[in-house]
């Protein structure tokens, strides 16, 4: 997901006589579906763990925008471009409310950046697959929008008061996202023999990075035992992909294309797909920086960082001399 | 009552290089997309680039209706070769620093919206209909882009340098602005768009203001280039077209 296998530093999941009474206390108003607020006392693991979760979640929309903004140049009608610059320009301002969420926890934008720029934090695997042709763009935002949709719904509910509410505005625009994504691949596959050849392509090619994106099960994960306690995490990987397989194959259906697994099978008993294995090495091995694009990926968002900090630079240098002009006033006033 | 399908090649050409000089510049912008220096900025680019990818839908637009030729905007946009472009140089020049896309994009804007207040008391109502939704829009790029110009120009001493550096480079490209020739004399004539010449007092006028604030310099030079409106382009135009045309020339007459 967007944000993978985030770890919360716990050994196992405590019970509720096992805690002292102010954390008991804070457990038990998360138990009764209350929301935790940024002054209120939470344990430490519980911040750490969203600020690690919130964060990861931030960078992967700020990275996000790389692999799509990479065909606003060449997006083939005046419309496509401005829809693919709308959406892209909606990724940005979901980094921007997930960052200000973060923040609410007593980390600043600026110590985020630091993480992923040295490498310390993660974003999502998905973007480090290249976008090769138009039909890319497509599978993005059916695939990869409807992914982060299967988990960021649920995490509306989630017992940050932050968090929840940035995930409202986020889910407002993501279905949008979709859509613009599947209406692209409806067009290719009712376009050319090119156009839809290049939309099989590009399912080919994504639909396992995307199943990827939930991340490896977690049934066996202390980890993830200990967010859905804290209730940052509302249902399992597995469970979130069957749901996310499900969705999509019908879809494919409708399209004319083809999912690429000879696994995939109807099973009438659970009332849900079967599907194949994602190879989880691979999975890994783009988790470790080994994907095909995660030098590039990181590499632009140094580059950003680092060119822009002139004018990060120039814009403080004034806000300090309007500042410094203004208090002759402000003392004269008191 | 409906005027349509008279063809009216001035008013065709003249929203041919509104639409050009929105949709080159937009463009431009959106490269920025994902590089800016801060995420602020990141969305307030796009949100421009937006806005004139919006314009250029409605300026190609009303080109397709009044040539009359059975082309639509998008046919306009994606299959005329750099001879057919009708923009101002300055827009199709490389972004440079972000310094500069500010610069650029406030040179222009002080430009864009004396002649969008112009146009919205034109005769031809199409006309006046568009620049009545566009310099909502543009109000708001102005007042963005000379905020930052005064904000970088009086900075520090880097943001300073590099906002007069700027400046200097992309002086010479503000002259095109105000030419004039027969097309825009006929239809200044009509009541259907300001002559050039006249927008040049309030474009004086705000540049000069804001450039004080911002402790920059404008370049003594009048020397002016052009050649936009005449198809001349820079060596810059053709490579811009070649990305943003690709799919269009790979793939002759498909649907996107
Ligand atoms: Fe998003
Ligand atoms: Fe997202
Ligand atoms: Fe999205």
């Amino acid at each position: 997901m967007y944000a993978q296998m985030v770890k919360t530093d716990a050994a196992r999941v405590r019970s509720l006589d096992e805690m002292e009474p102010v954390e008991r206390a804070f457990q038990e108003r998360i138990d009764a579906g209350q929301k935790i607020e940024p002054k209120e006392w939470m344990p430490e693991g519980y911040r750490k763990t969203l600020i690690r979760q919130v964060s990861q979640h931030a960078h992967s929309e700020i990275v996000g925008q790389l692999p799509e903004g990479n065909w606003i140049g060449r997006a083939p009608t005046l419309e496509r471009k401005a829809i693919l610059l709308a959406k892209v320009q909606d990724e940005a301002g979901h980094g921007l409310y997930l960052y200000s969420a973060a923040e609410t926890l007593g980390i600043s934008r600026d110590e985020m950046y630091e993480q992923l720029h040295s490498g310390k934090a993660k974003y999502s695997s998905i973007f480090n697959y290249p976008t090769l042709t138009w039909a890319d763009i497509g599978a993005i935002g059916w695939l990869v929008d409807g992914a982060a949709i299967m988990n960021q719904v649920p995490l509306q509910r989630c017992s940050y008061g932050p968090y929840a509410r940035a995930m409202v505005r986020i889910c407002k625009e993501e279905s949008f996202h979709q859509r613009q994504g599947f209406d692209i691949l409806t067009v290719l596959c009712n376009g050319t023999p090119e156009q839809k050849a290049m939309a099989q392509d590009a399912l080919d090619r994504w639909w396992w990075p995307s199943l990827m994106m939930f991340g490896p099960s977690d049934d066996a994960s202390v980890h993830s035992a200990q967010s859905m306690a804290w209730k940052i995490k509302q249902n399992s990987n597995d469970e979130l992909r069957q749901k996310f397989v499900d969705q999509t194959v019908p879809q494919a259906k409708f399209l004319g294309l083809t999912v690429p697994d000879p696994e995939l099978k109807w099973n009438e008993e659970k009332g849900g797909y079967d599907f194949g294995e994602p190879d989880w090495a691979e999975f890994f091995e783009v988790i470790a920086g080994n994907g095909p694009c995660n030098r590039e990926r990181l590499e632009a968002r140094r580059k950003a960082w680092h060119d822009g900090a002139w004018f990060r630079d120039g814009l403080a240098a004034h806000a300090q001399k309007r500042q410094a002009r203004k208090a002759p006033y402000a003392v004269a006033a008191e | 009552m409906k005027t349509a399908a008279v063809a009216s090649p001035d008013v065709a050409e003249f929203a041919l290089r509104m639409g050009d000089t929105c949709l080159i510049l937009g463009h431009r912008n959106a490269e920025w997309c994902g590089h800016a220096p801060a995420l602020e900025e990141d969305i307030a680019l796009a949100n421009t680039a937006l806005d004139l990818i919006g314009q250029t839908q409605l300026w190609l637009g009303l080109t397709a209706e009044a040539e009359g030729k059975g082309r639509t905007a998008d046919d306009l946009a994606y299959l005329r070769d750099s001879s057919g472009y009708r923009n101002l140089l300055m827009v199709e020049q490389p972004n440079g620093d972000f310094g500069r896309t500010v610069m650029r994009q406030f040179l222009f804007d002080a430009w864009h919206l004396p002649m969008l207040k112009a146009l919205a008391g034109s005769k031809d109502r199409r006309i006046a209909e568009i620049a009545e939704k566009a310099s909502k829009e543009v109000t708001y790029h102005l007042e963005r882009s000379s905020d930052l110009v005064v904000r970088l120009g009086d900075g520090n001493g880097e943001s300073h340098a590099r906002m007069q550096a700027a400046l200097d480079f992309l002086w010479p490209y503000t002259g095109e602005m105000f030419l004039s020739d027969a097309v825009d004399e006929a239809l200044a004539l009509a009541g259907i768009a300001p002559a050039p010449g006249s927008l040049r007092p309030a474009w004086n006028e705000k540049v000069a203001r804001t450039l004080a604030d911002a402790t920059l310099k404008a370049p003594e030079s009048s020397y002016a280039q052009k050649g936009g409106r005449s198809g001349v382009h820079s060596e810059h135009l053709g490579l811009i077209l070649a990305e943003m045309q690709f799919l269009q020339r790979a793939y002759p007459g498909a649907n996107w």
